[in-house]
């Protein structure tokens, strides 16, 4: 036999000796030491969430935006119910005795250990007499939660709403359960994680019953609800308040940007909604009211509806044109009522001609910027048409277009820029040339922006040559602003020695005669703009505008889109001209109340 | 047909009463945890009890299988085994299913099996043939090397994956080598590691060294013949030692007592090192070189607790060892646990009658914590009862392996020992709360297919071993 043999008993010796202690320990918990069996009676726990409070919202002057109130839920413990007067709770909660059974049957049916919630968000009426009463109730509890309030209702397409979480959230973020809300869309999305707080907790003792007996452990391990984090915006409310009184009767968008910063001072998508109509019970209800109206009040026009931009994009072509040196500002091109070639015909308006690159933008020729355009896609600089058209693309891109331009609100669209192969595809690689595609010259065609992206072309112009970021929050509280965005001057790709040209064509196109816009001046302060008129296959045409002032030192930038306006200058110049004047002078000049008169009463919300 | 019956004659049916008892009991005990008075709630809230019963009778049948393989197929097949267990642990890390935070399943249609359960009996057949080879025992260096290499590499794919607790089971296999001749000198010095990286958790750096540099100077007391010697080295410490603590305490050394110390130790082993070589005495450097291995040891274990471990896994031992509370994680479901086997007091509350257990303050309540529920429906009694059969059950295994003729055949009974008794002690352990919590079942009972298949293949092999054993002399 082998020499180790004897170790068997050592081995048997010490798992016997693992046995006994492992007895002895069962002896001591099970037998000698009876407090184990009491808390079990007694010692069992629950934890309540303390839900916090959202974060507030301010304007850019620290006027509140957005605060909260009190909302009660009534929840239901299976275990501790007993019989009650329940004819005498459904009087006071205005439901049916069949609505309650319903709900005392399905709450069992969830948990039965748990308290489960019966009635969501009580009125505080229906709170106030139930709490008088709650002791003849048992089993019948309440939660405080707080609700959205808006102490200005504005702004709603840029606010967003507060939703219940959904099953898809909850298994992707662990942070939220089942009841929880979080932001579904706007800032309250982007900026969930400040906004929301943090849950607190409170552990309690239950019996096997599930009545409360106190705090576990005398609540040393409770954690507070801490309150989520107040954010102030970029917005001004006062002009987002004015912005929206001048678009309640037209269907279409306004973006103000402070071009210096990239800060958004208005943004309005209309029609818009009462952010007060999403709170709360009434929200679902409301929500697809909205939903059904067929002018689309959820959709947010700002960053998502995809227009092409029409004359507002000769502007950057002309740019790409002088800083490739195809054209000069001194080139002239001549207009016979519009250009034409072999196979192309553009009409354009009655005005002088020849004209000069300033004049051009003035005056909004077509043909000359066909002309500008042919020179840049010809231009023998470039092996192909296909690389001169990329070259020309790439320039487009700096521009912040045919991406989203990063603003801190989700759903943002890119826009559509096409690409070379888009052409091959249409026309066969090497079978279209500049003609083919002369549309984009004046903003036709196929190129598509977003009315932010032409808000930050505004910008860029007034900027001469740079953009930054365009953002909606201003700075979170206790957040180092430097973290929260971007603020690199994104520069593109023109010389900004160029961009005076095109702000002289713009000042003159709102200040000189024979400029396209010139119904909308001010009288103090020089507004540099550009109309624009976006075709539209489903009926009018839609009036565009970008302008930006005062042309030194530039305040504001801003576009504006009406729906079915036609001509620029006929609706979006003018909304612009008066935001522009309210936001610098604070006020509208008495002989231009008229105009505030005008676009407040017109109406072309029933073109549709 | 004869050779059939010879078999049934030979089997031990005391080992297979025991295991079917355990069974039996442990289904029991899961029917009991998911037992639920409202008929409504039977259907939607799990289907475990079916799925066990499933489960025991997958079990069986494989039992049944192994009865009628020829016994020489496993330890033919032990390598070849092994190192298919060692790929599909490779595989899981790779294109396993997450659950918990570790990635451990592999899913065959809607079943999900655990490969490091069954790598146990896979590492165990590929021990057993290693040593049984001609004139190996386990007390050459060689031997000692390659039966490490064979018990460390499953669990070092199953850290990967990573869980913790089925890593540590394969340390039980120590005492199978033990039992092949591993020295005890060995052993307890892999034992005291163990009790220097708990100690070094617990206390300060100062304290475990100071333990340190006594434990060296009891062994080195005990180990030289000469006491006057051992006199000089404690002369010598005191001297290092007290002036630095002095000055430190005065002042005029700025700096952490533990630095002062070790600084003492190193001037105290540098003069007794001089001082020994110069009288030429026996062990002082043995004695030296184990002290500062282990203060090396000491610094290494700060690296693995604070690097290695993961988060959850570090916060279990640090509640264990009392430097932290956390109710609502872990020291609340191990106070529910001793609150749930408490509360069956003598004689339990008898079968579905538990309400800690209804009412699920105990988590993994079917898995890792059956044992709750054993303990508070049966009471101490039936614990009693329970622990009774399952050492039963791991004695008569020890008999049985020593009384195989074949060395293959006791080292793999061994083997399952060890494995079965590891399991026992430390999943009962935890939830007694004598040893912290690390997610391992309790054999034969806790709800889930891959363990119980696992036991059962790892056990029946063993008891068709020892069926056969005077068939072949492997």
């Amino acid at each position: 036999m082998d020499q180790f043999a004897g170790r068997k008993y050592l081995i048997g010796a010490f798992i016997l000796l693992i046995a006994v202690i492992i007895v002895f320990r069962l002896f001591y918990l099970q037998v000698y030491d009876s407090t184990y069996r009491l808390s079990a009676e007694n010692n069992s726990r629950r934890v309540e969430i303390v839900y916090p409070a959202r974060g507030l919202v301010f304007d850019r002057n620290g006027q509140l935006i957005v605060h909260n109130q009190p909302s009660y839920d009534l929840k239901i413990a299976p275990f501790e119910l007993a019989p009650f007067d329940s004819v005498e709770l459904c009087s006071i909660l205005g439901i049916d005795i069949q609505t309650l059974r319903n709900g005392i049957h399905k709450v069992k049916t969830i948990d039965r250990e748990r308290r489960n919630p019966f009635i969501k968000q009580l009125s505080p009426e229906t709170f106030g007499r139930l709490k008088e009463q709650q002791y003849k109730f048992p089993g019948f509890y309440f939660s405080e939660r707080t609700l959205r309030k808006y102490k200005l209702e504005i702004g709603a397409h840029l606010l967003g709403y507060v939703s219940e979480v959904d099953s898809s959230l909850i298994k992707a973020d662990s942070y939220y359960e089942l009841g929880d809300y979080y932001g579904a869309s706007g800032i309250e999305k982007s900026y969930e994680n400040y906004l929301r707080g943090e849950k607190g907790r409170r552990f309690r003792l239950i019996d096997v019953r599930g009545r409360e007996q106190g705090a576990y452990k005398e609540g040393r391990y409770d954690t507070d609800a801490v309150r989520g984090k107040n954010i102030t915006l970029t917005i001004d409310s006062d002009l987002q308040a004015f912005a929206e009184q001048l678009m309640q009767n037209y269907i279409g968008s306004v973006v103000a940007i402070e071009p210096s910063t990239g800060e958004i001072l208005a943004f309005v998508s209309a029609p818009y909604y009462n952010p007060s109509l999403l709170i709360g019970r009434i929200r679902e209800e409301n929500f697809i009211t909205l939903q059904k109206d067929s002018l689309e009040p959820l959709f947010n026009r700002t960053i998502m509806a995809m227009y092409p931009p029409g004359s507002t994009f000769k502007t950057v072509n002309g740019l790409i044109g002088l800083n490739e040196g195809v054209i000069s500002p001194s080139t002239t091109f001549p207009c016979r009522m519009g250009y034409y070639a072999k196979g192309v015909s553009m009409k354009c308006h009655a005005h002088a001609s020849p004209l000069n690159f300033v004049e051009a933008v003035q005056n909004s020729c077509n043909a000359y910027f066909a002309h500008t355009y042919k020179n840049i896609i010809d231009n023998n600089k470039y092996p192909t048409t296909e690389d001169a058209f990329n070259k020309w693309r790439e320039y487009i891109v700096s521009f912040g277009f045919g991406n989203p331009t990063g603003i801190d609100i989700p759903s943002e669209k890119p826009g559509f820029i096409p690409k070379s192969s888009y052409y091959n595809r249409y026309y066969r690689k090497g079978y279209w040339k500049a003609h083919t595609i002369i549309s984009n010259s004046i903003g036709q065609g196929e190129i598509l922006t977003t009315p932010l992206q032409n808000a930050n072309l505004a910008a860029i112009i007034a900027n001469k040559g740079y953009y930054i970021v365009p953002h909606i929050v201003k700075n979170i509280e206790g957040i180092d602003t430097a973290d929260l965005h971007n603020h690199d001057k994104h520069f593109v790709m023109v010389d900004s020695s160029f961009f005076k040209y095109v702000a002289d064509g713009m000042d003159y196109a709102v200040n000189k005669p024979g400029g396209t816009a010139l119904g909308s001046r001010l009288q103090n302060i020089t507004i540099c703009g550009k109309t624009g008129t976006a075709e539209n296959p489903h009926g009018e045409d839609h009036s565009v505008f970008i302008a930006f002032a005062p042309k030194e030192n530039p305040q504001i930038a801003i576009s504006v889109y009406v729906e079915y306006g036609k001509w620029g200058a006929s609706y979006a110049a003018p909304i612009a001209s008066l935001l522009i004047e309210k936001y610098l002078t604070d006020t509208i000049a008495p002989n231009r109340k008229y105009i505030e008169q005008r676009m407040l009463t017109s109406k072309l919300t029933d073109k549709q | 047909m004869r050779r059939r019956l010879n078999l049934l004659a030979e089997a031990d049916w005391l080992a297979i009463f025991l295991f079917l008892v355990l069974i039996v009991f442990g289904w029991l005990n899961i029917y009991s945890v998911n037992y639920n008075e409202s008929s409504t709630t039977f259907f939607t809230t799990s289907n475990r009890p079916a799925m066990q019963l499933a489960w025991i009778g997958i079990s069986l049948v494989l039992a049944l299988l192994i009865f009628v393989t020829d016994s020489r197929f496993f330890s033919f097949t032990a390598y070849p085994l092994y190192a298919f267990s060692l790929a599909v642990l490779l595989l899981v890390i790779i294109a396993g299913k997450e659950v918990n935070g570790s990635k451990s399943w592999i899913m065959i249609g809607p079943v999900g099996l655990q490969p490091a359960e069954f790598a146990k009996v896979t590492t165990i057949l590929a021990l057993a043939r290693f040593l049984s080879g001609y004139n190996v025992k386990a007390n050459s260096r060689k031997n000692i090397f390659f039966s490490f290499l064979i018990i460390a590499l499953p669990p070092i794919f199953i850290m990967l994956q990573p869980d913790f607790g089925s890593t540590i089971v394969y340390g039980s296999l120590l005492i199978v080598l033990y039992r092949e001749g591993l020295s005890g000198w060995l052993l307890l010095l892999i034992l005291f590691m163990a009790g220097i990286f708990l100690a070094s958790l617990v206390f300060s750096k100062f304290v475990v060294l100071l333990l340190l540099v006594l434990v060296s100077l009891l062994i080195y007391g005990v180990n030289s013949k000469n006491k006057k010697n051992t006199g000089y080295a404690i002369v010598i410490l005191l001297a290092a030692l007290v002036p630095s603590l002095l000055l430190q305490y005065l002042d005029f050394i700025k700096a952490d007592s533990f630095i002062v110390l070790l600084i003492a130790v190193i001037l105290a082993t540098t003069t007794y090192i001089i001082l020994a070589l110069s009288k030429k005495l026996k062990g002082v450097v043995l004695m030296v070189v184990f002290l500062y291995a282990f203060i090396g040891f000491v610094y290494s274990v700060d690296f693995v607790f604070h690097n290695i471990l993961q988060k959850h896994q570090r916060e279990r031992v640090e509640i264990m060892l009392g430097l932290k509370s956390d109710p609502w994680g872990y020291e609340y479901n191990v106070n529910q646990s001793k609150i749930a086997i408490g509360s069956g007091g003598f004689t339990g509350r008898g079968f579905l009658q538990g309400p800690q257990t209804k009412l699920k303050y105990v988590p993994e309540q079917s898995t890792d914590f059956i044992f709750c529920t054993i303990g508070e429906e049966w009471g101490f009694l039936g614990s009693l009862a329970f622990v009774a059969v399952f050492i039963g059950l791991i004695i008569r295994l020890i008999i049985i392996a020593e009384r195989q003729r074949s060395k293959f055949s006791r080292i793999y009974g061994y083997g399952v020992v060890s494995i079965l008794f590891f399991h026992f002690a430390v999943n009962i352990s935890m939830t007694l709360a004598l040893f912290p919590v690390i997610g391992i079942p309790l054999p034969f009972i806790s709800y889930g297919g891959s363990s119980l298949m696992s036991f059962t293949v790892m056990l029946f092999i063993m008891l068709k071993l020892d069926a056969t054993r005077k068939a072949y002399l492997i």
